[in-house]
């Protein structure tokens, strides 16, 4: 048996080492330490091109806000950062592996990388308690009783250990909100991507997402969030980027971002989105 | 600012009001019923008697049961029965499995899936079971060594795992996109994302609609009479050849077949207001 597979590894050799150097070459050194990063990305819908060659380098602990107009493909292109839409050219990396259409990685991969929707997306027919503990006992194998007990301790970080046993639909939106962040952080994830958490809020309940999100990226997580929550990204983001029709137009440190950015159109965007 | 909590207390009430609603006793339709039912009986006794039909009613209990010397028999009305809802729960099991299969095909988004899927339905689907149930007798059984039983059995649960899958996919398709979006971004696989998150929620969408199709099974297996398995409905058309009692017999059969339907849609519209339950 053992000689077997020697012989099959010496037969397809080359085809392992190609596949190496040519993933090195499409891959430069200064990029293989980020833990997200995409190159060159393209996204069509039909006929309608969502994405134009963008790129981007998320590192460990780095959090990126991404703002921009409706239909700028934002949410596409978070969208494709854990395979919920795949991209047709380009790569996108997560920790140095690749998600395309392909990957039998991707529900491993998506284990790291939470994910919290705009439209909160909870699970109705189970309790919050169930919602927070199905993925770990389903997916990561951990043991009913721990589940619970890590479930409990997040409830508590997101401030509503109180509702473990109501149902999502008993909950406000923003407490919904919070349990969904909370049920992505059970899966003690690396990554937590936002695609516009506090749109479908009502104005009194977006500060206490956003303060939850506030204590998270003080804990160290890589976060990439979809906002317009200008307030919320001054405070938290390492890295702004504005996107527009597909392309991302401006990347900046947000102490540039918000007083010069380079270009005509994200300033234009900005007095409008803080006019008021 | 005075007023926040006030929405959240309020959507609690207001989720239980519209099933209590339902509760009610149905005065009207239960009277219509009756109404409507009383005619029929009146028209058939009106006709008997024209007719000069001899009703011999009290001959019918014995095909239920009898007590004689050797103690408690069953007849072959209840004997009937069990056979017809033996075949019944097997078929409609099997139906539930080829349907939830076809259906499954149908949305697995390979090519080859869906057309074996489509072209499994459209052709069960536009053939008269009848057919169907000589297919599997006369053609299938002596290939594969059925006996009348498993020809019958077979037949129905080919007929409506077909109608099944639909309704198997409906259901599916009802769950909102973002469940799956969600499942998937916490690293469910698809068949963990069917199992914990989207069956379990689409069985409240697919209950009515199998209701029907249960309800419909029972009463096709009487198709089954023309290959001489001996059901519910067998029975009758034997005991008839040899009492010539057809009003009694015919009445008999069919009050056993509506009881037997009736207690279904009981217990499932009892299912139905158990995962009906707004969350």
């Amino acid at each position: 048996m053992r000689s077997d597979i020697r012989a099959h590894y010496d037969k397809h050799k080359h085809l392992l080492y190609s596949q190496i150097e040519d993933g090195l070459a499409r891959f430069p050194m200064e990029h293989r330490n980020n833990i997200i990063s995409a190159r060159n990305v393209d996204k069509f819908y039909g006929a309608f091109q969502a994405l134009y060659d963008v790129s981007l380098n998320v590192a460990k602990g780095e959090r990126v806000v991404i703002c921009g107009p409706s239909g700028s493909g934002k949410s596409t292109l978070i969208r494709c950062m854990n395979g919920l839409e795949f991209h047709n050219s380009g790569i996108i990396t997560i920790n140095g592996v690749e998600v395309n259409e392909r990957s039998k990685q991707l529900p491993a991969l998506r284990q790291d990388i939470g994910m919290v929707f705009q439209q909160f997306n909870l699970f109705p027919h189970l309790t919050i308690l169930e919602n927070l503990t199905i993925g770990p006992i389903r997916v990561r194998g951990v043991s009913k009783v721990e589940a619970e007990e890590r479930a409990r301790n997040y409830l508590e970080r997101v401030h509503i250990p109180e509702q473990a046993d109501k149902y999502p639909n008993q909950l406000s939106g923003g407490q919904q909100q919070r349990v969904a962040i909370a049920r992505s952080l059970c899966m003690e994830t690396q990554i937590m991507l936002f695609d516009e958490p506090t749109s479908a809020l009502d104005p009194e309940m977006i500060n206490e997402v956003l303060d939850v999100m506030i204590e998270l990226a003080d804990s160290g997580m890589t976060m990439v969030c979809v906002t317009h929550e200008m307030g919320f990204a001054r405070k938290v983001a390492d890295t702004m980027i504005f996107m527009e029709a597909g392309r991302i137009v401006e990347t900046a440190p947000p102490n540039k971002f918000f007083t010069a950015p380079d270009s005509e159109r994200c300033r234009l965007f900005l007095s409008q989105i803080l006019a008021h | 600012m005075t007023d926040l909590s006030a929405p959240a207390p309020q959507t609690a009430p207001q989720t239980t009001r519209p099933r209590a609603q339902g509760r009610g006793f149905p005065v009207v339709s239960v009277a219509l019923y009756a109404l409507i039912i009383g005619g029929i009986i009146w028209g058939a006794y009106a006709g008997a008697q024209s007719m000069g039909y001899n009703w011999q009613w009290y001959r019918m209990p014995q095909y239920f049961y009898r007590l004689t010397d050797d103690g408690f028999q069953w007849g072959e009305i209840a004997i009937g029965l069990v056979k017809t809802l033996q075949l019944s729960t097997i078929a409609f099991v099997l139906a539930t499995v080829i349907g939830l299969v076809v259906a499954l095909l149908r949305m697995s988004g390979l090519v080859v899936g869906t057309a074996v899927a489509i072209g499994f339905l459209e052709f069960i689907r536009n053939m008269p079971i009848l057919v169907l149930l000589y297919l599997f007798y006369y053609v299938l059984g002596p290939v594969f060594g059925f006996d009348r039983f498993t020809a019958s059995i077979l037949c129905l649960a080919v007929f409506h795992g077909a109608l099944i899958s639909e309704i198997l996919r409906a259901g599916i398709q009802a769950v909102a996109p973002g469940q799956w979006e969600a499942a998937k971004s916490i690293g469910m696989s698809t068949t963990q994302a069917y199992r914990y998150i989207v069956l379990p929620q689409s069985v409240r969408f697919m209950l009515p609609p199998m209701t029907g199709e249960v309800v419909h099974l029972v009463k096709s297996s009487a198709i089954v009479s023309v290959i001489a398995v001996a059901e519910l409905t067998t029975i009758g058309r034997n005991i008839i050849s040899d009492t010539y009692m057809s009003f009694e017999v015919w009445f008999t059969i069919a009050a056993v077949y509506m009881v037997v339907t009736l207690i279904l849609s009981i217990g499932v519209s009892w299912l139905e207001n158990k995962y009906a339950v707004d969350h």
